[in-house]
């Protein structure tokens, strides 16, 4: 297939990956910014929103202060902030217009038809919590119909290969942000300096890559940090863990090699962040510094999308 | 102006027989829905993004076609007449192109004065002597034929270079028959869905003698930019082929590659949406970043075939239509089935002076315009108009035809009021192999929906309507 293809189609795939990311980040700082300052203390939870979607620099650019307004309305719908939902879905579009012929008609309907529906909002904004929450669901709703239907639709070849690469990658990217921003609640007892106040802050970690039903599936425990840090990271039954996320990205980057019947470098270095994840316990990642780890994470996990973005989609 | 023939009502009382199912249609039909159909329609085009872009309209980026739910109807005999015409000017076309670059006949006999070739800023000296595949400059042609009375069809325009609108054929009647199964039930309609496979038996036909036993044809537009971008996606879509853009492209050893996730891949074909002067920053413009440096020694060493071919506008150039009936002679032999439009060419002193004494009467045309711009039509415009555009024909008359305001005939069609009569005209698209010339029954029907309004183009506010051609 055309290299420009495979591009469209992998950035296609991040770009609904992060607007729906986007909204239950928000989603779940709405959440927690809700309760009473005793049960969650007095951090800035709409800074950390802006942390976790990677846009805190350009905010405070333009921004004083991070409240709820404000950070609500760059990450929904800022046509200055590259990242924004809006702009996720205005560029989803855009490669999707691009690559017509290579999306079934599913999935072309579904970004079409949202993407239309969703120029309302773009006029008038959200005038209420109630409109708000609806949008947010939206498009997530979008996300997950969008994902369906390539999965059920999609013929299994490097199109669809590809599409999936962006989704994990980008997927990956996000759940290390969160765990970037908010590791310090994440920390062992021993360690551990914030108290009952970190409870709520825990949930909405789990929240936010939905996951908070799976934890008491999987522990069958209260919530404990170091188990939710377990969960995120090394459990690869959870499908926005990062174990998860490499074990797709390198059966996804084989079945590639296979078809093109030629490796390179893209499967070496996600087979080696995959087996570093795999030999991982988290004792260590904490002996060693939980940020420490998921900085190096973050890097690597961008290292493979130039590596991919080098060996095939230029 | 005369009154418009009308092609269903006919010149007389009664309803022309083409027609006489839909106008009984029409009459058991409320007109509630009629219009729940046409909102129906419109959304259907929104959802698969059947859009096209306005250039230097920033509010409506992408808008729709306005969509005229009710068919335009023409019988099996009148198509016979067409189908028999559009060959024969198409031969004629793709001749003369031959001629142009190569012997120059046609100047040598004084069919065309040399300057209207030498002089045209759409005539490639790049193509001289440069041999084509089975010598096809032209492989869609897109024709606009009008009508006047029930007798003739008119040639209005001939479209060489890179016609569009095809795909409104396509799309129009899928929509058509999910709407209105009934009325389809009613009438037997010859299809039009072997179109694409029609094309890419043209285009694989005209490959390079060096491409592999299985050529690879690939459709090359400017971008999801450019006005026509629906079309081209759909298209490539239903060829089954990669769309491509100059970028995607590389040219090597003068051969055409694309870029593909297993590396480069050559192309044999490629029928481009891209006018010449964005095909080769090192031939033609070399400010342009849409084309692909080294397509054209690519293609003059014979390794790939463009469609259509380089230099084919001076084919549809509107002051070389004028020669059109004569051409047709000089190289068939044969009368020409479809009529010219009496055409005046202001480059000539005599027709020149006379357009300028009747400008008021006549329509005129840039000899390069194309889209509808840069027209006047005398009868609709003010008196200043008609006095700046006198100036303008006074300062650059060789730059200008003029025609005779036709009464374009009229169909009915779904307005404000109810049904209304509008002007349409007509664009079939004929396709040339190597060895055939093919047509699909059918074309697009144009019409303006302004009262009274002649000009039918999408970017002044035309629609169009499902072109039904009967089988009896």
């Amino acid at each position: 297939m055309l290299s420009r293809t495979a591009e469209n189609l992998y950035w296609l795939a991040r770009y609904v990956e992060r607007a729906e990311y986007l909204a239950r980040t928000i989603e779940a700082t709405l959440r927690v910014t809700a309760l009473p300052n005793t049960y969650v203390g007095k951090t800035n939870e709409w800074d950390s929103a802006l942390l976790t979607a990677g846009v805190s620099a350009s905010f405070y650019q333009i921004h004083e202060e991070a409240n709820e307004r404000n950070v609500v309305d760059y990450l929904s719908f800022a046509p200055e902030n590259p990242s924004s939902i809006r702009n996720c879905i205005e560029n989803a579009r855009l490669n999707s217009r691009s690559v017509r012929t290579a999306l079934t008609s599913e999935m072309w309907d579904t970004i079409n038809s949202a993407w239309i529906d969703l120029q309302e909002v773009w006029g008038k904004g959200t005038k209420s919590r109630e409109e708000l929450t609806k949008f947010l669901r939206f498009v997530q709703e979008t996300s997950l119909r969008f994902d369906g239907s390539a999965y059920r639709t999609m013929l299994r070849n490097d199109a669809y290969w590809f599409s999936r690469l962006g989704l994990h990658l980008e997927r990956a990217d996000n759940t290390a942000r969160i765990l970037d921003v908010k590791y310090h609640v994440l920390l062992p007892e021993e360690e551990h300096v914030g108290g009952p106040l970190d409870y709520y802050q825990w949930t909405s970690i789990l929240r936010s890559v939905s996951a908070l039903t799976a934890y008491h599936w999987v522990y069958r425990e209260t919530l404990k940090p170091w188990l939710i840090a377990d969960l995120l990271i090394l459990n690869d039954s959870l499908p926005r863990s990062l174990a998860s996320c490499y074990g797709n990205l390198v059966r996804n980057l084989d079945q590639i090699g296979v078809a093109y019947g030629r490796q390179g470098p893209s499967q070496r270095h996600a087979r080696g962040v995959r087996n570093r994840l795999e030999h991982s316990h988290m004792d260590d990642i904490f002996q060693h510094g939980v940020h420490e780890f998921i900085q190096e994470f973050i890097s690597d996990n961008a290292r493979l999308g130039e590596i991919i973005t080098k060996q095939y989609l230029v | 102006m005369a009154v418009a023939f009308d092609e269903m009502n006919g010149p007389g009382s009664d309803v022309r027989p083409a027609y006489q199912e839909l106008s009984r249609w029409l009459a058991e039909t409320p007109p509630d829905a009629l219009e729940y159909r046409r909102q129906e329609a419109e959304l259907l085009f929104r959802r698969i993004g059947i859009t096209f872009a306005v250039y230097g309209d920033a509010e409506a980026q992408e808008r729709l076609i306005p969509f005229d739910v009710i068919p335009r109807i023409i019988s099996a005999k009148e198509w016979a007449i067409l189908e028999k015409g559009l060959k024969q000017r198409v031969r004629a076309l793709n001749m003369f192109l031959r001629d142009i670059y190569h012997g120059r006949d046609v100047l040598r006999a004084n069919i065309i004065p040399d300057d209207l070739i030498f002089q045209n800023p759409v005539f490639r000296p790049e193509m001289n002597g440069q041999d084509v595949p089975h010598d096809v400059y032209v492989h869609i042609a897109g024709i606009d034929i009008v009508r006047v009375d029930p007798e003739n069809f008119y040639v209005l325009e001939d479209n060489a270079r890179t016609p569009s609108g095809v795909s409104y054929m396509l799309e129009n009647r899928e929509i058509m028959m999910r709407l209105f199964p009934d009325l389809f039930a009613r009438h037997r309609v010859a299809p039009v869905e072997k179109y694409p496979d029609e094309l890419l038996s043209a285009l694989r036909s005209v490959a390079p003698l060096s491409a592999a036993a299985e050529p690879t044809v690939a459709l090359m537009t400017p971008g999801v930019y450019n006005s026509a971008y629906y079309e081209h996606s759909f298209l490539a879509d239903k060829l089954g082929i990669e769309l491509v853009e100059g970028r995607d492209l590389i040219v090597k050893n003068d051969e055409v590659f694309m870029r593909t996730t297993e590396g480069l891949k050559r192309v044999d074909v490629i029928y481009r949406r891209v006018d010449d002067d964005y095909l080769d920053p090192l031939t033609f413009r070399p400010d342009s970043a849409l084309g692909v440096p080294g397509l054209m020694s690519a293609y003059a060493a014979g390794n790939v075939t463009l469609a259509n071919a380089v230099g084919t506008g001076i084919a549809d150039d509107k002051a070389v239509y004028s020669y059109m009936p004569d051409i047709v002679k000089f190289y068939l032999g044969e009368e020409p089935i479809l009529k010219n439009v009496p055409t005046w060419r202001c480059r000539e002193p005599k027709d020149l002076a006379y357009v300028l004494d009747n400008l008021g009467e006549l329509v005129v045309k840039e000899v390069h315009g194309s889209g509808g711009y840069g027209m006047l039509i005398g009868p609709a415009a003010t008196k200043a108009t008609i006095e700046a555009f006198r100036d303008k024909l006074k300062r650059e008359p060789e730059g200008f035809i003029a025609q005779p305001t036709l009464a374009l005939s009229t169909c009915p069609t779904c307005v404000e009021s109810g049904l209304a009569p509008r002007h349409v005209d007509l664009r079939p698209f004929v396709l040339t192999g190597s060895n055939h010339v093919t047509i699909v029954p059918g074309g697009l029907t144009r019409v303006a929906l302004k009262e009274g309004s002649l000009v039918v183009n999408s970017s002044q506010g035309g629609g169009t309507k499902d072109t039904w051609i009967l089988d009896e």
